[in-house]
């Protein structure tokens, strides 16, 4: 058995599972753990060169391995190396086709929830405007969020792409981004504290939240399966609900209970009264 | 009024469009030194309500003023709701400070009519023509347009946004002229038809190789049929819906179950439809677009109306069991596309997983599907259904949910789970 510590992200797992292959040694004979601080590393030796025989991988295995080891799952290396196994050595390459093997699900799924989290980070994180760059007439914003999964990495080039002409960072407690408009940058996670609470622009946001909302049509658990209650605590609109849900009885029951309007005769208008005689004319195309 | 006090009311105003769409559009980011935001992947939902509905544009009248007199409508003239009107600069500057903070994907911006169609136009354009043209906003827009406005002023509107929609609400010409006098079906189509040709033309010049940069357009047009205001049954409402579909070319067609209103017209019903009503509408407009099912296969020849216990794929593959079983290891994708429980992401997996195995009941567990409800549909290698000698009452029995879910309650007032998962994913 071989007792194989790597830095729990994608590269380095890369570097070791190639390393792994190119000896030969068998999923069942390695002992995967992962620590973000030990400074004495496997993969961080010398790596062996690519040409040493090292079987090639579609970059669509790369792909899901990069996401699933943004997984927390402490499993995910071994698994991901014994698939790497198996599509190389084991004659099996078409691993990521079969939806029904036990690993190829376990790996997907794990992709899948790192998806959901990266989506519902681009969705959920609010940025607070906090200044304005002196010299570059920039706007500044601080975003604080917190993700399940170790996915800054992998979500970030979003905002990037959407906010290139705002200078802004994304506080959360395992790693923070940050973009001045020429760089994308990492730094360790921060707490809560290191970021601002509240935005002059959230008091018109909930007034928006408000009155969106249509009281006659109360659906509280699909609300709470697209936004789980983890996320209200970092989400401005998130205190509103409580009222609104128990508002809505009420507000219904006025509604229903209103009498109907009569209707008016129309107003004398030129142009109603113009599309009242198109209305006359015969229908030209529809049935 | 103070901004927020408008803010309430026109939001409140546009609340009942059921359109939230913000996918689909052209692929756009604010990369290179101007502007704000992106387009072009899947969309995002940046809120929930506790109605279930997803916040992702900012959706909002220019003003609830209006002159026409559409019933189901709180903004129509003869109701006393409170009267609002944005200026285009408000209405440009909260969607950028929005759109900043991450809380929108853009702007949804529709009005009541003042004055004349094109007149209501023009400032609705020129809310777009600044985001785009002065602010270099590169986020999602949906435009609202109005089937009277002029060709060229509904072209506008297509350059600037990513989706135009015009909203039928009705599904027949009786109802519309009954509840909504100023609107007229003919019109609305033959406004949806320009626009079709409009998408069609620019998609033509974007695909034609060394063909000169077009003049952008829309990428997608919708609408919206209020269900349950007037005495419509579900048959006419899909016929009309597959009409707009396969006719114009709809992207999608909005079910919108109708909701009771402060202001009530006396013309209106006073209790709404069951909010389950709309969601197997929907269920049946995915069958229309997704599953190869035809309009006239959908609703029971005996009964104009879905059946609101069973979601509608089950319930025709009730009707039609001399269909079944199907063996999910040798048919082709439209078959597998009939079995009750079965999605199109799971049919996919299902041909690509059996071109390397005979597909047993326990791979199809592990594929999450509903064991209990495509079993009886279904061969697999080893399993045969045997409920195919119950009469149609028992088998149908099998499948009805606690009746509780069947109305609006407020103790209880989410479909299942499933149900849910069904609207957001697609699959039936």
């Amino acid at each position: 058995m071989r007792s194989i510590l790597i830095k729990p992200n994608f590269e380095s797992w890369r570097c070791a599972a190639r390393r792994l292959l190119h000896a030969g040694v068998e999923p069942a004979a390695v002992l995967w753990s992962d620590d973000a601080d030990e400074a004495s590393l496997f993969a961080e030796e010398s790596i062996i060169p690519e040409s040493g025989g090292v079987p090639k991988v579609s970059a669509a295995f790369l792909d899901i391995a990069r996401s699933a080891t943004a997984h927390t799952d402490p499993r995910r290396w071994g698994i991901l190396y014994r698939m790497l196994w198996r599509i190389t050595r084991g004659d099996q390459r078409h691993l990521l086709e079969m939806p029904t093997d036990p690993d190829t699900r376990l790996v997907r799924n794990w992709c899948k929830a790192v998806g959901r989290d990266i989506h519902k980070m681009h969705a959920f994180v609010r940025f607070r405007l906090v200044g304005v760059g002196e010299q570059s007439g920039r706007e500044q914003f601080i975003a604080w969020f917190e993700p399940e999964y170790r996915i800054v990495r992998l979500a970030t080039p979003f905002f990037v792409k959407r906010f290139a002409n705002m200078d802004w960072s994304i506080l959360t407690p395992h790693e923070c981004a940050h973009w001045d408009g020429n760089a994308l940058q990492f730094t360790p996670g921060v707490s809560r504290d290191a970021a601002p609470d509240e935005d002059a622009q959230d008091e018109l946001w909930r007034a928006y939240y408000r009155s969106i909302f249509n009281p006659a049509r109360l659906k509280v658990r699909a609300m709470q399966s697209e936004m789980p209650k983890k996320y209200w605590k970092n989400l401005p609109e998130a205190p509103l609900i409580k009222g609104l849900i128990a508002d809505s009885r009420k507000r219904v029951k006025t509604m229903l209970e209103t009498e109907g309007l009569p209707v008016k005769p129309a107003p004398k208008n030129s142009y109603l009264e113009s599309l009242r005689r198109l209305n006359d004319q015969p229908a030209s195309s529809a049935d | 009024m103070e901004l927020i006090r408008k803010l309430e009311v026109l939001a409140d105003a546009a609340k009942y469009d059921a359109s939230c769409a913000s996918s689909g559009a052209a692929r756009k980011d604010s990369l290179g030194g101007k502007g704000v935001g992106s387009t072009g992947g899947m969309g995002i939902c940046h809120s929930y309500t506790p109605d279930g509905r997803c916040v992702s544009l900012l959706k909002l009248l220019l003003t609830n003023n209006c002159i026409y007199d559409c019933h189901y409508c709180i903004n129509r003239r003869s109701s006393n709701v409170r009267r609002a009107f944005f200026t285009p600069e408000e209405v440009v500057q909260i969607t950028l400070d929005f759109y900043k903070r991450n809380y929108i994907e853009g702007l949804f911006l529709s009005s009541g009519i003042i004055r004349s169609a094109d007149h209501t136009m023009e400032l609705v354009i020129d809310v777009a023509r600044k985001l785009r043209e002065t602010h270099h906003f590169r986020g999602y827009i949906h435009l609202k347009t109005i089937p009277e406005a002029s060709p060229a002023l509904i072209e506008l509107a297509g350059r600037y946004a990513d989706r135009i929609s015009l909203n039928i609400e009705l599904p027949s010409e009786k109802s519309i002229a009954a509840l909504a006098p100023e609107k007229n079906l003919a019109r609305t189509q033959n406004a949806m038809a320009h626009i079709r040709t409009k998408i069609d033309e620019s998609f033509a010049a974007k695909t034609k190789p060394g063909g000169a940069k077009p003049t952008p357009f829309a990428t997608g047009q919708s609408t919206q049929m209020i269900v349950g205001a007037d005495d419509s049954t579900d048959s006419v409402i899909l016929q009309r819906a597959d009409i707009l579909y396969t006719g114009f070319k709809l992207r999608r067609v909005y079910y919108s179950g109708f909701s009771p209103i402060p202001e009530p017209s006396a013309l209106l019903p006073i209790k709404p439809p069951p909010l389950v009503r709309e969601h197997r509408l929907y269920q049946a407009d995915w069958l229309l677009r997704f599953y190869g099912f035809k309009v006239d296969e959908i609703t029971d020849p005996n009964s104009a109306n879905l059946d609101l216990a069973l979601d509608p794929k089950l319930a025709w593959a009730l009707r039609n069991r001399q269909r079944f079983p199907i063996d999910v290891n040798r048919a082709s994708r439209e078959e597998l596309l009939r079995i009750p429980g079965l999605g199109v992401r799971n049919v996919e997996r299902i041909l690509g997983a059996r071109r390397f195995t005979r597909l047993r009941l326990s791979d199809l567990v592990l594929l999450r599907l509903s064991m209990k409800k495509i079993m009886p549909f279904i061969i697999a290698a080893d399993h045969t259904p045997t409920l195919f000698g119950l009469d149609d009452n028992s088998l149908r029995q099998r499948f009805l949910p606690p009746p509780k879910q069947l109305e609006l309650d407020f103790e209880n007032p989410a479909p299942s789970k499933a149900d849910v998962r069904s609207v957001i994913s697609g699959e039936i």
